[in-house]
C-alpha cells in the first residue's frame, strides 16, 4: 500500500537531527508568528510546527526512544492513514515555501522548512502530490525544463538577444571558464537577464558558455521532494559542465536552484563535483572587488531589495547583493527585517507552480506588502526570477504601482561601457 | 519506614535513576540515529555554527509581535525563577549536599526564595493560560504539555507549602512529587530541557556551513 511506503520514507527521513527537532518542540506556538501563511489567514493548520505532524506521529509511533514500551501500553500516535496523508498534503504544499522564517524565531531553532522537505517525500512515496508538480516534473523530464524550455527554444532565445546587444553568446564551447545557467523562467521571462550576463562578462573578460546539455537552473525534484528526479536534473548540469570541462557552474538568479545546485547536489549526485559552483551574486561582487568590471552613474530611486530566502537566508549570500546594490543604486533602502530574516515573497517552494495554492499565497503576500508599504520605495530589486515573478503578479493583485528589477540586469545597466 | 522515608528513600533512589538512566537513553537514542555525512563544500565551519546556534535562538529575531513578546517574558521568568529555586532554596542546597554533591554553597534568603518563587509561578501560570487560550497553542498542545505543567507546578506548589520544615508530611508530599516529576521526565516533552542543545546545534551547524548568522 502506498501508504505503507510513506510511512517506510518518513521513517527513513529520521536521523538524529529530525528526532531532536521533534523532541525538542514544545508546542510553544511562536513559530506561527513568523509564517506569512498563518498570519494573513489566522488558520491555526498553518502554524508551522502542525505542519511537521505526520513526522512526528511516525516518529512517537516508530522511532523515539522509549517507544517500544510506550507502543506497548497504547500510548503512541495512531498509524498514518491514506487520509492523513490527503489532509496533510495541502500544508506540506500549499502552504510552505521552505523559506526557513518559522526557525529564526523558535526558540529550539528547530529547522521547520527541512522537515518540510522531509515530510514532502513521504507524501510523494505514496503519490500525494499536486497535479501541477507532477506535470511540471514530467516536462522537466522530458523536454529539459518545467516551462518546455527545450535546446532549440534556448538557442532562439540566445540568438535574439546576441542581435539585440550584438556581443556573441557562447554555446557549447568546451573549455570555458564559467558554465553559465539559467532558469526556466528567465529564459521565457527576462531572457534580457542573457544580454546582461554577456554585456558584464565581455567587460570583465571572463570567459563563459551555455550548454544546451544543461542549462536549466531550476528543480521541481527539490520542491516535490522527490530525490530521484532531483538528482536526475542535477545530474544534467554536472554532466553538461563535466562535458565542457568548466571550472565553474554559475548558480543564476534562482533560489532553490541554488540549494539544489551547490549544498543538496553533490549529496544527491553522492560525490563532490569536479568544479566550483559560485552564485552570480558572489561573482559580480568578486569581479567589482577585482576592478574587473567599472560602473557609471547611478539610479537615483528609491530602491530596496527583497532577499530571496534561499539565497539569503538559507544560502548564505547575505552581503553580496548588499555591496551591488550600493554599486548601482544611490538611494538604496533596506526594509524592516532584510537580509536572513526577510520575509518570503510568498511563491517558493513550489508554491507558485501550484496553481490551486494560488489564492492562498495572495494572501500571504500581505506580509510582504507591509515590508514595502513602511519603506515606499520606487522599485524592488531581487534576485530570483521566481520571486520576481511571484512579486510582480501580487503586486499587479494588490493594485500597487512598483516595478519589480533584476539585480544582475541592474548591474549591467549601470556598466561602463566606454570601457 | 515513615512515608517520608520512602519518599527520601528508596523511591528518590528509584526515581534518580529512572531519571538518569532514561534521560541517558532518550539522548543516545537521537545519537544513535545518525546523520548521513554532507558532501556539499561547506563555505564555513559547522561546529562554530552549532555552537552560535546554542546562543542564538535565547532570543528571537525577526521581528518581535505580541506573542513572541508574551513568551519571551513569561518563558524567561519562569525558567529562570525555576532554576534559582531549584539550585538555590536552602532546603535545596541542603538536600544536594547530603544526597548528591557533598559541598553546600550560598542559599536565597527567605524573602529571596518568596521573589524568586512568585516569579517562576507569573511565569508558569502565564504561559499555562497561553496554552488553554491561544488557539494556536491549543492546536499543537496534547496531554504531555497539560501534565509536564501540572507537575512542575504541583511540585513548585508543594515544595513552598513545605519550605517552613513546619511539618515532615509536607515536605513528604513535595518530595513524592520531586520522585514523579524525575520519573515522568525522560519519557515526555520535559526532555526539551537537554534536547533544545541538540537541535540548536544541528540547525546551528546547518546554517553554520552556508556561512551564515540567521
Ligand atoms: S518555512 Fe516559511 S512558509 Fe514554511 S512554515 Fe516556516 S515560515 Fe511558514
Ligand atoms: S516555535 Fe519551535 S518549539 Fe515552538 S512550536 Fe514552533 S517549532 Fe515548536
Amino acid at each position: 500500500m502506498s501508504v505503507d511506503k510513506a510511512i517506510e520514507v518518513l521513517k527513513s527521513n529520521i536521523d538524529a537531527s529530525a528526532a531532536s527537532y521533534l523532541d525538542a518542540c514544545v508546542h510553544c506556538g511562536q513559530c506561527a508568528q513568523a509564517c506569512h501563511f498563518y498570519e494573513n489567514t489566522g488558520d491555526v493548520r498553518y502554524t508551522p510546527a502542525y505542519k511537521m505532524d505526520l513526522m512526528r506521529r511516525v516518529y512517537k509511533r516508530h522511532k523515539a526512544p522509549l517507544s517500544g514500551i510506550k507502543r506497548a501500553i497504547g500510548l503512541v500516535p495512531d498509524e498514518l492513514t491514506m487520509d492523513d496523508l490527503k489532509e496533510w498534503e495541502d500544508l506540506l504544499y500549499d502552504s510552505c515555501t521552505l523559506c526557513g522564517r518559522c526557525t529564526i524565531v523558535c526558540p529550539m531553532g528547530i529547522d521547520i522548512a527541512g522537515m518540510v522537505r522531509k515530510s514532502r517525500e513521504g507524501l510523494v512515496a505514496a503519490g500525494v502530490v499536486p497535479e501541477d508538480l507532477i506535470s511540471a516534473a514530467k516536462r522537466a523530464i522530458e523536454f529539459g525544463s518545467p516551462l518546455k524550455i527545450t535546446p532549440d527554444v534556448l538557442r532562439k532565445v540566445c540568438a535574439k538577444q546576441e542581435e539585440e546587444i550584438g556581443i556573441p553568446i557562447p554555446i557549447d564551447q568546451e573549455g570555458a571558464d564559467y558554465l553559465v545557467i539559467l532558469s526556466a523562467m528567465e529564459v521565457l521571462q527576462f531572457y534580457e537577464v542573457i544580454g546582461a550576463i554577456a554585456k558584464i562578462f565581455r567587460q570583465a573578460g571572463v570567459s563563459w558558455t551555455i550548454s544546451t546539455d544543461g542549462y536549466e537552473a531550476t528543480n521541481i525534484g527539490i520542491q516535490m521532494g522527490d530525490k530521484d528526479i532531483a538528482r536526475t536534473l542535477v545530474g544534467r548540469i554536472v554532466g553538461a559542465a563535466e562535458k565542457l570541462k568548466v571550472k565553474y557552474v554559475i548558480s543564476p538568479e534562482c533560489g532553490h536552484a541554488y540549494s539544489a545546485l551547490k549544498w543538496e547536489g553533490p549529496n544527491l549526485m553522492g560525490r563532490a563535483y569536479d568544479f566550483e559552483i559560485i552564485h552570480m551574486l558572489e561573482l559580480l561582487d568578486q569581479l567589482q572587488a577585482e576592478g574587473r568590471i567599472k560602473l557609471k552613474g547611478k539610479d537615483d530611486r528609491r530602491l530596496t531589495f527583497h532577499d530571496p530566502c534561499q539565497i539569503v537566508r538559507r544560502g548564505g549570500v547575505v552581503e553580496e547583493p548588499r555591496r551591488l546594490m550600493n554599486m548601482v543604486s544611490s538611494n538604496f533602502v533596506e526594509m524592516d527585517n532584510h537580509g536572513t530574516a526577510n520575509i518570503c515573497c510568498g511563491g517558493g517552494g513550489g508554491v507558485s507552480s501550484n496553481s490551486r495554492a494560488e489564492t492562498l499565497r495572495l494572501k500571504a503576500f500581505a506580509s510582504k506588502k507591509k515590508q514595502l508599504d513602511a519603506v515606499q520605495p520606487d522599485a524592488l530589486v531581487t534576485a530570483c526570477a521566481n520571486c520576481r515573478n511571484v512579486l510582480e503578479e501580487a503586486i499587479d493583485d494588490y493594485e500597487m504601482d512598483m516595478p519589480v528589477l533584476g539585480l544582475t540586469e541592474l548591474v549591467a545597466e549601470y556598466l561602463d561601457e566606454t570601457r | 519506614m515513615t512515608f517520608l522515608e520512602i519518599v527520601e528513600g528508596p523511591l528518590w533512589t528509584l526515581a534518580s535513576s529512572v531519571f538518569l538512566i532514561g534521560a541517558a537513553w532518550r539522548i543516545f537514542g537521537i545519537i544513535r540515529l545518525g546523520r548521513k555525512k554532507d558532501i556539499s563544500i561547506p563555505r564555513a565551519s559547522a561546529l562554530l555554527g552549532a555552537i552560535k546556534g546554542q546562543f542564538l535562538h535565547f532570543v528571537p529575531h525577526g521581528g518581535f509581535s505580541f506573542r513572541t513578546r508574551y513568551h519571551l517574558i513569561a518563558g524567561y521568568m519562569f525558567h529562570l525563577g525555576l532554576f534559582g529555586l531549584l539550585i538555590y532554596a536552602a532546603p535545596h542546597v541542603l538536600f544536594l549536599k547530603e544526597n548528591v554533591v557533598g559541598f553546600e554553597w550560598v542559599a536565597l534568603p527567605r524573602w529571596g526564595f518568596i521573589l524568586t518563587a512568585e516569579i517562576a509561578f507569573t511565569g508558569l501560570i502565564l504561559l499555562w493560560i497561553r496554552r488553554i487560550s491561544d488557539p494556536v497553542m491549543i492546536q499543537l498542545s496534547d496531554a504531555d504539555d497539560h501534565i509536564g505543567s501540572w507537575l512542575t507546578f504541583l511540585t513548585m506548589l508543594t515544595g513552598c507549602m513545605a519550605l517552613q520544615e513546619s511539618h515532615d508530611s509536607l515536605r513528604a508530599v513535595h518530595m513524592l512529587f520531586v520522585d514523579i516529576w524525575l520519573i515522568y521526565m525522560p519519557f515526555s516533552r520535559l526532555m526539551h530541557s537537554v534536547t533544545f542543545m541538540f537541535s540548536r546545534g544541528y540547525t546551528g551547524a546547518f546554517f553554520g556551513r552556508r556561512g551564515v548568522v540567521p
